[in-house]
């Protein structure tokens, strides 16, 4: 990795932190993250963020903050901010007001290539590149970090295999040549091919069928253990966030109501959570996982 | 047609003439047009100017570019000059409005992933737009190719030779065969011209669903 300089800039702009070695996270408290003493563990931060795209409030005074290791999923109905948050993480989109950090520094001070190579990114339908074959797809990062040919053939494959892609099989073929399913397999090997610590995911299973998505999300589950990723995970289906997320943050019109483990979000009373559970069948407490139903 | 035959390499000489100024010109579009449709895309405000000025040019006709080109320094000194810049100038308009278009016409959750993991606005440019654009930007060319070789013919009227002598000798002196012994060949020229870039466009075409 290039980028190893960054995280040294992480103290000194985490304003409020002092350096703590506890290793407990904090995670009940979001609604006051900008108070927290030990901010500066948190990986991504936001910070009474708010975001307007022609005049039209779209996110509204957003704290959260998101530790190392942790996935965190946000679940909303369309339009309710979910997507913004993510790009405002990676810069895709820039707040109006407040704070967004990454690894202690704002996203504005980032240099913006540096930022986005750091994060992975996956969106919905993967957004492959058309005229790259699905080994230069996942290899194109590499390929413009200079890495050698011989290293970029055995990151690829290597990555492919993780996804459950036969490389000799997938390689060289392009991505019209490939199923939904296949497709967002590549689509989150090449977001993790440069092996970057965070990964942000915009619902990156919501165009498959529900057998692909099942795999899919097993997929998920098996890479994250290996691999130690803070992920952000955007979704407006309450059984996947459940199923993936260490916490889920509940977001409606433009606003964070909060964030919960997934028991905490199953048994929480908030009429907002509850109508999602209603919605898609769980309220149901005696469903223990959500997820065989 | 016994014209034609009778005269194979006075012919001959003219086309190859002729192809050469087309070329040239396309070459000169191409430098200068494709650039412009790329600043295009990220100068929002430039785009009225360069698309505006690129429709004014193709307004003038053929002749009068020709003619008001004549007494400029340097191009006017040689005739081959002036019809190589105007066939340039007419072929501007399709080359730049369709690099615009190739480009901003790229997939938007494409350019989304692109930026999203990193690639700079020169990454960006030749390893994402370019490549998906290149399709539609070679179809710009071939439009301005086939239209290049018709206005070719009347550049012979400022002296600049090619087929269109045959044409305007054929003309002031009523025979037909005169006339079509430039004629035909021009056809011949634009279809095949037509023809090669069409495959090459084919080509550049990245394959999708």
């Amino acid at each position: 990795m290039p980028l190893d300089g960054v995280s040294g800039y992480s103290d000194n702009l985490a304003s409020l932190g002092e350096e703590s070695f506890s290793k407990e996270t904090q995670r009940m408290s979001d609604r006051s993250a900008n108070l927290r003493p030990n901010s500066s563990k948190a990986v991504i931060e936001f910070r009474n963020v708010s975001y307007r795209a022609s005049n039209q409030s779209v996110l509204q005074d957003m704290n959260l903050t998101v530790d190392g290791g942790e996935t965190l999923v946000l679940l909303g109905r369309s339009g309710s901010g979910k997507t913004t948050s993510l790009k405002l993480i990676n810069r895709l989109l820039q707040q109006n007001s407040g704070d967004v950090l990454v690894e202690g520094k704002s996203t504005t001070e980032w240099d913006l290539i540096r930022l986005r190579r750091r994060i992975g990114y996956v969106i919905q339908e993967a957004g492959l590149f058309p005229h790259y074959t699905i080994a230069k797809n996942v290899g194109l990062l590499l390929k413009i970090e200079k890495k050698s040919k011989a290293e970029i053939r055995k990151r690829t494959e290597e990555m492919l295999r993780m996804v459950d892609l036969d490389p000799v099989q997938f390689a060289d073929r392009y991505p019209y040549q490939l199923s939904g399913g296949q497709r967002q397999r590549v689509g989150v090997a090449r977001a993790l091919a440069s092996d970057p610590p965070m990964l942000l995911m915009d619902e990156p299973f919501g165009a498959l069928d529900p057998l692909s998505r099942s795999e899919l999300q097993q997929q998920f589950l098996r890479m994250r253990e290996q691999l130690h990723k803070t992920i952000i995970l955007v979704t407006h289906d309450v059984r996947e966030a459940l199923l993936l997320g260490t916490r889920i943050g509940l977001m409606e019109s433009g606003k964070l109501l909060g964030t919960y483990t997934p028991e905490e979000f199953r048994s929480s009373p908030d009429p907002s959570v509850r109508s999602y559970l209603d919605a898609f069948g769980l309220s149901n407490t005696q469903d223990e996982t959500g997820k065989t139903r | 047609m016994n014209y034609i035959f009778a005269h194979p390499s006075e012919i001959a000489n003219s086309a190859l003439l002729h192809m050469w100024m087309v070329a040239l010109a396309m070459l000169l579009a191409i430098v200068i047009g494709i650039p412009l449709g790329i600043l295009m895309t990220r100068y929002r405000r430039l785009r009225p100017a360069i698309l505006g000025s690129a429709n004014i040019i193709q307004t003038i006709p053929s002749l009068a570019l020709f003619g008001f080109l004549l007494p400029a320094p340097w191009l006017g000194e040689r005739a081959y000059r002036i019809a190589i810049v105007t066939l340039a100038l007419y072929a501007l308009l399709p080359i730049v409005r369709n690099t615009f278009q190739g480009i901003t016409g790229v997939d938007p959750a494409v350019r989304e992933a692109a930026e999203g993991m990193g690639l700079t606005r020169r990454q960006l440019l030749f390893q994402v737009e370019l490549p998906l654009a290149a399709g539609v930007i070679m179809a710009g060319v071939r439009t301005a190719t086939v239209i290049s070789v018709g206005v070719a013919t009347i550049a012979a009227a400022i002296g600049a030779g090619g087929l269109g002598e045959f044409i305007f000798r054929g003309l002031a002196m009523v025979n037909n065969q005169l006339i079509l012994a430039g004629a035909l060949p021009a056809a011949a020229l634009a279809l095949g011209s037509d023809l090669i870039l069409g495959w090459i466009q084919g080509r550049l075409t990245p394959p999708h669903a």
